[in-house]
């Protein structure tokens, strides 16, 4: 019992971040019925947002400590970051300390503008084209963000870390009654998916509950009548993906310190949260954040040991598996609406 | 000739005559030039350059003809080197055996997965073989390691059996790649005044079976088959509706254009007989999309173009560095000099791959039909002007074929 409990626990952080990217790629293709393969590039950009402003953080001037001497005998050369100079040792430290989570404001704005430059700049030109260009565009775009993000921060994974509060592991299972060190968990993996809960709960209810969501969710259903009626919904639209973006961006914020950010990631997250666009329903947001969450136990899971005794390597293919036993028998996906794309 | 018309007779012959004389028209530089690094007549690359083509003819005739995008062609091309290297270590060293045999295994397992694939079209289409392959990748690197050697990669070794050969040559080392006793390494160097070309057997074997490969997609693109993969991609539904059922059609297109690319990985494999893992991620996968794109899908020589293209800008383009890129500039003033050693610095070297998204992005934008369309353009425009002053009739530009 505790060891399925500890995998759905396992399962939830990496499920968090594959519900969040998916439900990005779904409001885009919900929205304008563009693919974007360009979607783990943004949530990599986001990794890298926590990484800029911890180096804005640090950013540090030096003096020279006449009181603490090296071993020559010399004066000490001491570095001071100058938000340790500006308000004082221990409110700096402790905004160095929660540079991740200061991070997310800093995101926000970047990752909209991105979104919307992105949108405005290139997507807009391919809403005609077929949906293999609009792969083709976005796989080059993911090629060159990727490829700045390197020229600028290297091809090295850069560790940032989470603030102290958050570092270290609880007993999870004491709190729910079972023996000591049955279940640990680390206190930022329940942040994280915390987090993720209120993003995908913020997103759902500003569809669900503003006028603004509720005239997107009307284009999203026959886009061409809601234009008649005299809205523009071009602009509505473009603000979604700006939004999409964000949520793919602050997706990666938050994940800089379970992985450090490297310029590949979203490389490797966004074949991972196309098969869990495609398990959840193409176009389904619920469906996304369903299959996100699913996928993610289930790939945990599978890397029990005494299942994968049973059946060998099985927790590096489930996930494809599951897609491609999805796509064969029920091609519009977990919650997919009836007819679209389902050919 | 060969049962082609004039036009695609002479494409063919082209071909022929520029890759049999690769090694002159690709090292026009004297060997102790500075120009000498943009020569690319050394062996090594000049395989790579048709094994990478016939990879890409191959990859055509499935997206080129049906417009099925496939995102994980690079699984047969894995499947073909492991093959290739298995038959080393068994069999013999002779290339032929292991070349049939990766052709065979890659068909057998493109079988596999069209027959699973081809039931969805579009972007699920890409979705499914993206995820077939990159189970492929990830079986190769964990599960399958009894066969695959897992990370490190296949190699040979001493102690292979080889029933045909022998598992060490006299003097106790792993005996080599070899054509009925033409190795393929040997390479023979013509010092012609300041200039040497390299004349590699490797090079001649892989270019004369590229060669047999281009005349056999011409040959396809030509045929009532090709025809009715064209009529696919123009619209399925009502070939369809027509009572005409596509699939066998598909299917076999995309067992042919996965035999292509075993033929590439084998081949690959003979050249250097090491196999891993890495030839079967989706970034080789995506490597191949990016030649026919970039070169021209659905024309006959535009794959050809395009996996030259890039692997001549790969290997040239990241060996350019600053000092390189200071002589260039060095004839304008100092600061000048400096500022555009600076722009252009993030585009070379490790850069390369910025370059050659930007370029792809641009491609897909602009030049939908690639860098042959590209060409085509120009060719008429240039056609348009010499004819303005004679006759005003608009000259009409050859389609894409």
């Amino acid at each position: 019992m505790d060891a399925i409990l500890l995998q759905i626990l396992n399962g939830l952080d990496k499920g968090s971040a594959y519900a969040l990217i998916a439900l990005g790629l779904t409001l885009i293709f919900g929205t304008l019925g563009v693919v974007n393969f360009a979607h783990g590039a943004l949530f990599m950009i986001g990794a890298f947002c926590s990484v800029t402003v911890q180096r804005i953080l640090t950013l540090s001037f030096e003096t020279v400590d006449e009181s603490q001497k090296d071993f020559l005998g010399n004066p000490l050369k001491v570095k001071t970051p100058y938000v340790e100079s500006w308000f004082g040792p221990e409110t700096g430290a402790a905004i160095i300390d929660w540079s991740v989570p200061i991070a997310i404001l800093f995101a926000i704005p970047v990752m909209l503008a991105v979104g919307y430059i992105m949108e405005r700049g290139l997507i807009k030109h391919f809403y005609k084209r077929p949906h293999a260009d609009q792969i083709l565009v976005t796989f080059g775009l993911a090629i060159v963000l990727q490829e700045v993000v390197k020229y600028f921060y290297g091809a090295n994974p850069i560790p940032t870390g989470a603030p102290d509060v958050f570092k270290g592991s609880f007993d999870f299972g004491v709190m729910l009654g079972f023996e000591a060190n049955a279940i640990i968990y680390p206190y930022w993996r329940l942040v994280y998916f915390g987090f993720a809960a209120l993003i995908i709960g913020g997103v759902f209810s500003f569809l669900q509950f503003t006028t603004f969501g509720m005239v997107v969710r009307a284009g999203m259903a026959d886009r061409e009548t809601v234009g008649l009626l005299g809205i523009n919904i071009d602009r509505r639209f473009t603000i979604m993906f700006g939004i999409a973006a964000a949520v793919a961006g602050l997706a990666g914020v938050m994940y800089a310190p379970i992985n450090s950010p490297n310029y590949h990631m979203g490389m490797d997250f966004l074949v991972l949260s196309f098969v869990v666009v495609v398990v959840g329903g193409m176009g389904s947001l619920p469906g996304a954040v369903l299959a996100g969450f699913l996928l993610g136990i289930l790939e945990s899971f599978a890397s029990m040991n005494e299942v994968k005794s049973l059946i060998p390597g099985i927790d590096q293919i489930i996930i494809y598996l599951v897609a491609i036993l999805i796509l064969l028998t029920r091609p519009r996906g977990l919650m997919g609406r009836k007819g679209v794309m389902e050919e | 000739m060969f049962g082609l018309d004039k036009k695609d007779t002479t494409m063919l012959l082209v071909v022929a005559i520029m890759a049999l004389f690769a090694p002159f028209i690709l090292n026009p530089f004297p060997a102790d030039s500075a120009m000498a690094q943009f020569n690319a007549g050394y062996p090594d690359l000049m395989q790579r350059f048709v094994i990478f083509g016939i990879f890409a003819i191959g990859f055509n005739i499935l997206f080129g003809l049906t417009g099925y995008l496939s995102f994980g062609h690079a699984a047969f091309l894995g499947v073909g080197s492991y093959s290739a290297v298995w038959m080393f270590k068994l069999l013999s060293m002779n290339v032929i055996p292991a070349i049939l045999l990766s052709v065979v295994m890659a068909g057998l397992f493109a079988l596999l997965i069209g027959f699973v694939s081809l039931r969805r079209s579009g972007i699920y289409f890409s979705i499914l073989t993206l995820a077939f392959a990159q189970m492929s990748f990830n079986l190769a690197y964990s599960v399958l390691t009894p066969i695959t050697n897992g990370e490190t990669g296949l190699q040979l070794t001493l102690n292979d059996p080889r029933v045909l050969g022998v598992s060490q040559t006299a003097d106790g080392s792993i005996p080599v790649t070899s054509l009925f006793g033409l190795e393929m390494r040997s390479t023979y160097e013509m010092h012609l005044g300041p200039w040497l070309f390299q004349f590699n057997a490797g090079y001649y074997l892989s270019a004369l079976i590229m060669l047999a490969s281009f005349y056999l997609a011409i040959r396809i693109f030509r045929s009532p088959f090709g025809m009715m993969l064209r009529a696919v991609k123009s619209n399925q539904q009502r070939m369809n509706y027509t009572g005409l059922n596509t699939r066998p059609y598909t299917l076999a297109a995309f067992v042919i254009s996965g035999m292509y690319a075993g033929l590439a990985g084998g081949l690959m494999a003979s050249m250097d007989p090491l196999a891993g893992a890495e030839r079967m991620q989706w970034t080789a996968s995506g490597e191949v999309v990016l030649m026919t794109i970039l070169g021209g899908a659905g024309t006959l020589i535009g794959p050809v173009v395009g996996a030259g293209f890039i692997k001549y800008f790969e290997n040239i383009f990241s060996k350019i560095n600053d000092n390189v890129l200071h002589q260039w500039f060095a004839f304008m003033p100092d600061g000048l000099e400096d500022a555009m050693v600076f722009i252009v610095h993030p585009f070379i070297g490790k850069g390369w791959h910025l370059t050659l998204g930007i370029l792809f992005m641009l491609v897909v934008i602009f030049l939908p039909g690639g860098l042959v369309e590209g060409g085509q353009k120009i060719a008429a425009w240039v056609r348009k002007k010499r004819n303005k002053g004679s006759d005003d009739t608009t000259t009409k530009t050859e389609p894409a074929e």
